[in-house]
């Protein structure tokens, strides 16, 4: 996989993950086309298309648009699914995901794809292994968290 | 997962984000934006320290900015500070926003890698894992040479955390991608081949990517894992569908590793091992057999997870291209898609039945698809399925479907999107002058292309169109009449006027004698577009009108009226002025012979590859035309470019776009390599854009003088030319703009004098000019050639535009060889021969001594040339054996003898050669005592024929 990107209706860029290196300029010249090639497509058209030499594969859930760039050898279906499964693991993580979400925790979703697919390639299928891995995390943050808050106290009361 | 965890770290984040949300306008959000940057940088830039924690919010709202499309010139330091904190949260946020925002400041290159180093050596797999998603997420060449060496000892280590390996399995792919002379290939390959075996399956996963890709590069180091895969690949695809747990996809077996098995396994050529070839089948045909089995679950995921393993399945039998039966099972599968109620499936099915109908083994059964194809082509909603079912039409079109598909694709082309109009167009022609049998079907269909879809047709089109017209003169009345036709329509395409235009002034004698369409009125025909045409195409039609004066005298006076117009003589176009003026004084000073001979009928075009194919591979890359390109299918096709008689400057036209000696098919020949600076700056001229064409007053020249790509057809490739000498001993054996090479030789026994002339074309000096000979593998032991040595006299360094030196050659067969020397000098075994006649008793004598079937070399071939016996005589006289006559019982068959004199041995030689007239075929035997000569004087040989 070269790229993904996850847009709104309005066309709004909600994340981008880049597995080839591209200057930020060629990045937001990809980004406004494709945004627009495939906001003009109707409800039922195909999924996949092909857009300079590389296949756009993409699919929307409710206000949000998934569309992943592949090579010429890669396959469409799949690529359908890891976006299904990215989906999968957002709601799973967030309880029932939606655009505010990913827009609040954004650095959250970024982490999420990168314990799923790592330089374009998916690295673990499996959910509750993923979702381990940012579980975690979340303890990790948890417990340094805690030991912030206790320290910022203790260094309240020094204050004074 | 707890809602507390999410993000409520940073409440001061979230409240940028709201803030940002409410803003009515973009000038609003600028200044919203703006406000937080300047107060970031304070802080930043403040005198007191700033907590981890602050740190971690001001710098995730920087990356929130950068996210938003705005420019970030600030804030990476403290990005870096906040990979060293031992919080893992800062840690993160320091990793993402180096992950999105790097740039290539070398100082802080220096500290990241550092921090990266770091965790690397930390043992702790989080955060391993953290910082090579870093790596993997920026893979520069920096990182690639700070960690490339690293990564492979953490993938294969025995206490290396199954997560840790699979992003290191995957970090290291990236870097590899990026920069592949980094990674260091060595002991670790073989245990990262060995990982297919592992038990975690996304550890399995990960490494597949990263075998697919080095095996690449390497197939014989990671062949082992062929067997690993299908071995593994056999035990998903026969699971049961609860089997693998949380690896299992809506009642899938680990789908995307399954995909990612047989895209491996297309790196390689079918398993040789029959057991694993055997086992490998059944994977296969499993996989083909579920898909007929009822669905297991109605959700689409479901379906797409089984069918993108089918997909692939199918990919990988259309690589393999050897299971006649597995790709006609393909086909009907796909067959069944194309009627699917899923777009994506009817989608992907049109996209892999393309690839199908390349295959001989499944191109029958692809056609039987053709009316679900069309129907496709007429009646999909989404213009990207139609698409596909145009390239389907193309790929499956064969001289049996030719002018249904044609004139399917016309009809698409008048509703087609404009975007792919041109390609279509490009299809059309290309389809339509391949399958021609009749060539006014081909002319018809130019010109409905020019109908109805002229803006698409470039120049290429309607090029191709006239040089046809002009070699076959079969069709240049039908193309006069037709064409005259279609220009009476009110309003037609300026490129109908162009091809009118021309075809007219070549061959509109040919229906001048029909009243309805005589000079005048061709005359008055084409003038009436005159005034509305560009001046390119009036430009054309001065040209016409000269010509019309040459063929049709009638029409002088009123011509040069037109000519003499002020509109013309003082236009102000320089070119339509120009060619006025010289018509107007050719038609009135030169006599009708002069006027004859200098508008004389256009001689045929050369032959040489369509440029429209040419254009087409350009506009789709290679392999789009390449299933037409090959002749696989229809070897026995005539196309155009086949069924004229290719005339001599066939062979001699240079070519631009060759290298340098254009031996490309034979290993690097000893280019002299300083004339390469003069060929550079040759070819670079040469290579520029086209010239307009407005140079010459010749209307011919000017207007089809082919554009710089096809000056002249490819060089014929070095095998070929040396093919040339196997019968004969002098010649040219090499030629392109630059450089020609000419050759003379004679050979008596085991010696051979060889003159080289070598003539340099152009007007610069070549200079270092040294050409030598290469011997490869052990010729030397079997071949002397004294090049540059004593007595050989060395060619002078210097060659002169236009000249040519000269260079002798000594050359002795030590022993019997195979390979000609390089610079790919036409010395070949039989040169050596020695002509040895003897009765028919002793011939059959000898030829029974000859009986050991490695003595033996037999080929069957077909005529590439007319079957005539006087040649054929020549030919095998030219190879230097012996013609006995009254040998062989059937007259019709050539006999002959001969010795191969080496300075080590001497070789017997004994042919036979059975023409058959009816079947264009021939036989040709060989017996000699030695198997290799047999063998490789019968191959010499029966290209000859």
């Amino acid at each position: 996989m070269q790229f993904m990107l996850l847009f709104s209706r309005q066309g709004k860029l909600r994340l981008q993950k880049w597995y080839v290196p591209l200057s930020d300029k060629e990045k937001k010249k990809i980004t406004r086309e494709l945004v627009q090639t495939v906001l003009a497509r109707k409800p039922k058209m195909c999924s996949f298309l092909e857009w300079r030499d590389l296949k756009i594969v993409y699919k929307r859930y409710a206000s949000l648009y998934f569309c992943c760039a592949i090579e010429d050898q890669d396959n469409e279906l799949i690529t359908l699914e890891i976006i299904h499964r990215y989906v999968e693991l957002l709601d799973k993580y967030f309880g029932s995901v939606c655009e505010l979400d990913i827009i609040f925790n954004f650095e959250k979703a970024y982490f999420i794809l990168d314990e799923f697919l790592l330089g374009g390639e998916v690295q673990e299928t499996s959910k509750k292994n993923v979702l381990k891995a940012i579980e975690q995390a979340d303890l990790l943050q948890e417990k340094t968290e805690t030991m912030y808050h206790s320290k910022s106290f203790i260094g309240y009361k020094k204050a004074y | 997962m707890p809602a507390v965890s999410k993000g409520d770290g940073m409440r001061g984040l979230a409240v940028f984000i709201s803030d940002i949300r409410n803003c009515k306008s973009k000038e609003a959000e600028i200044k919203r934006i703006n406000k937080e940057l300047a107060n970031i940088r304070s802080k930043f830039k403040g005198d007191k320290a700033l907590d981890g924690y602050s740190k971690k919010k001001y710098v995730c709202k920087l990356l929130f900015i950068f996210l938003l499309g705005h420019d970030i010139d600030f804030g990476h330091m403290e990005a870096v500070n906040l990979l060293s904190s031992n919080k893992y949260t800062e840690k993160q946020i320091g990793y993402l926003f180096i992950s999105v925002l790097v740039n290539s400041n070398s100082e802080l290159i220096r500290l990241i890698n550092n921090a990266i180093k770091n965790d690397l050596a930390s043992r702790n797999p989080t955060f391993m894992c953290l910082a090579l998603h870093c790596i993997a997420n920026v893979g520069s060449r920096e990182m690639g040479e700070a960690f490339a060496a690293d990564i492979p000892r953490i993938l294969v280590a025995g206490d290396s955390m199954d997560s840790v390996k699979q992003s290191a399995a995957l970090c290291l792919l990236r870097l590899y991608k990026a920069s592949p002379d980094l990674v260091p290939m060595g002991e670790w390959t073989a245990r990262v081949v060995h990982l297919l075996n592992d038990q975690h399956m996304g550890v399995v996963t990960a490494a597949v990517s990263l075998i697919t890709c080095l095996c690449k590069k390497n197939p014989d180091d990671f062949k082992t894992c062929i067997s690993l895969a299908v071995s593994r690949l056999s035990r998903i695809v026969s699971s049961a569908s609860t089997d693998l747990q949380d690896y299992t996809y809506y009642f899938v077996p680990a789908p995307w590793l399954s995909v990612k098995l047989l895209r491996l396994l297309q790196c390689y050529p079918p398993p040789e091992d029959a057991a694993v070839k055997g086992r490998l089948v059944e994977c296969l045909e499993t996989v083909l057999n579920k898909a007929q089995e009822p669905p297991k679950s109605k959700k689409v995921q479901h379906s797409n997870a089984k069918n993108a393993i089918l997909f692939e399945t199918i990919s990988l039998i259309i690589h393999y291209d050897s299971e006649p039966n597995l790709l006609v099972r393909a086909c009907n599968q796909l067959g069944q898609f194309l009627q699917h109620r899923e777009t994506n499936l009817r989608y992907l099915a049109l996209e892999s039945m393309c690839t199908l109908a390349s295959s001989e083994f499944s191109h029958e059964a692809v056609k039987t698809h053709i009316d679900t194809v069309i129907n496709a082509l007429k009646t999909e909603r989404d213009v990207s399925v139609r698409q596909r079912a145009a390239d389907l039409l193309y790929a499956m079109c064969d001289r049996s479907n030719a002018k249904q598909i044609v004139s399917e694709m016309l009809r698409y082309l008048e509703t087609a999107d404009y975007a792919i109009r041109e390609e279509i167009v490009l299809k059309v022609a290309i389809l339509a002058e391949k399958y021609a049998v009749d060539y006014s079907w081909y002319v018809d269909t130019i010109l409905n292309l020019i109908r109805i879809a002229g803006d698409y047709v470039s120049e290429e089109v309607w090029y191709r169109v006239l040089q046809i017209v002009t070699n076959r003169d079969d069709v240049q009345g039908y193309a006069a009449k037709t064409v005259f036709e279609a220009l009476q329509a009110p309003a037609c395409h300026e490129n109908m006027v162009k091809v009118g235009g021309y075809i007219l002034g070549e061959f509109g004698n040919l229906i001048a004698g029909d009243p309805r369409s005589s000079p005048p009125v061709q005359f008055s025909l084409l003038h009436s577009k005159f005034h509305l045409c560009s001046v390119a195409t009036r430009a054309l039609l001065l040209s016409t009108y000269i010509k019309f004066i040459n063929l049709f005298p009638e029409t002088k006076a009123t011509i040069q009226g037109v000519l003499r117009a002020g509109s013309q003589l003082r236009n102000a176009d320089v070119e339509l002025q120009q060619r006025a003026v010289e018509y107007l004084t050719l038609s009135s000073v030169a006599s009708t012979d002069v006027l004859a001979t200098v508008l004389e009928e256009m001689p045929p075009f050369p032959e040489r590859e369509s440029s429209i194919l040419a254009k087409l591979k350009r506009k789709k890359g290679p392999g789009a035309a390449s299933a037409l390109d090959d002749g696989r299918r229809d070897p026995s096709s005539n196309d155009i470019n086949g069924g004229v008689e290719p005339t001599p400057s066939t062979v001699s036209t240079p070519s631009p776009s060759a290298d340098l000696l254009g031996l490309r098919a034979a290993p690097p020949p000893a280019a002299p390599p300083a004339s390469a600076g003069a060929g550079n700056l040759l070819v670079d001229v040469f290579d520029g854009p086209a010239a307009q064409p407005s140079l010459g007053p010749t209307p011919e020249e000017a207007f089809l003088s082919p554009g710089p790509e096809d000056i002249g057809p490819p060089i014929p490739e070095a095998d070929e030319l040396l093919n040339k000498f196997v019968c004969k001993n002098n010649g040219v054996l090499f030629e392109n703009q630059l450089l020609q090479i000419g050759v003379k030789s004679e050979f008596r026994q085991n010696l051979g004098r060889m003159y080289l002339f070598y003539g340099n074309k152009t007007s610069v000096q070549f200079q270092n000019f040294s050409p030598t000979v290469v011997h490869p593998g052990d010729l030397q032991t079997h071949i002397l050639s004294g090049l540059g040595q004593p007595p050989t006299k060395r060619v002078a360094a210097q060659v002169d535009g236009g000249a040519q030196v000269q260079q002798v050659l000594n050359i002795e067969c030590l022993r019997d060889f195979l390979t000609p020397p390089l610079l790919s000098l036409p010395v070949t075994i039989n040169k050596f021969f020695q002509p040895t006649e003897m009765a028919a008793q002793d011939f059959f004598q000898r030829w029974k001594q000859l009986s050991l079937p490695q003595q033996e070399a037999q080929k069957i071939f077909k005529a590439n040339h007319p079957m005539d016996a006087e040649v054929t005589k020549a030919k095998l006289l030219g190879f230097g054996s012996a013609l006995l006559d009254n040998v062989d019982p059937n007259p019709e068959n050539f006999v002959g003898a001969g010795i191969i004199q080496t300075k080590a041995l001497q070789v017997g030689c004994l042919l036979r050669l059975e023409p058959n007239a009816q079947a264009q075929m021939y036989r040709l035997t060989l017996r000699t005592s030695k198997e290799p000569v047999s063998r490789h004087l019968c191959e010499l040989l029966a290209q000859q024929f």
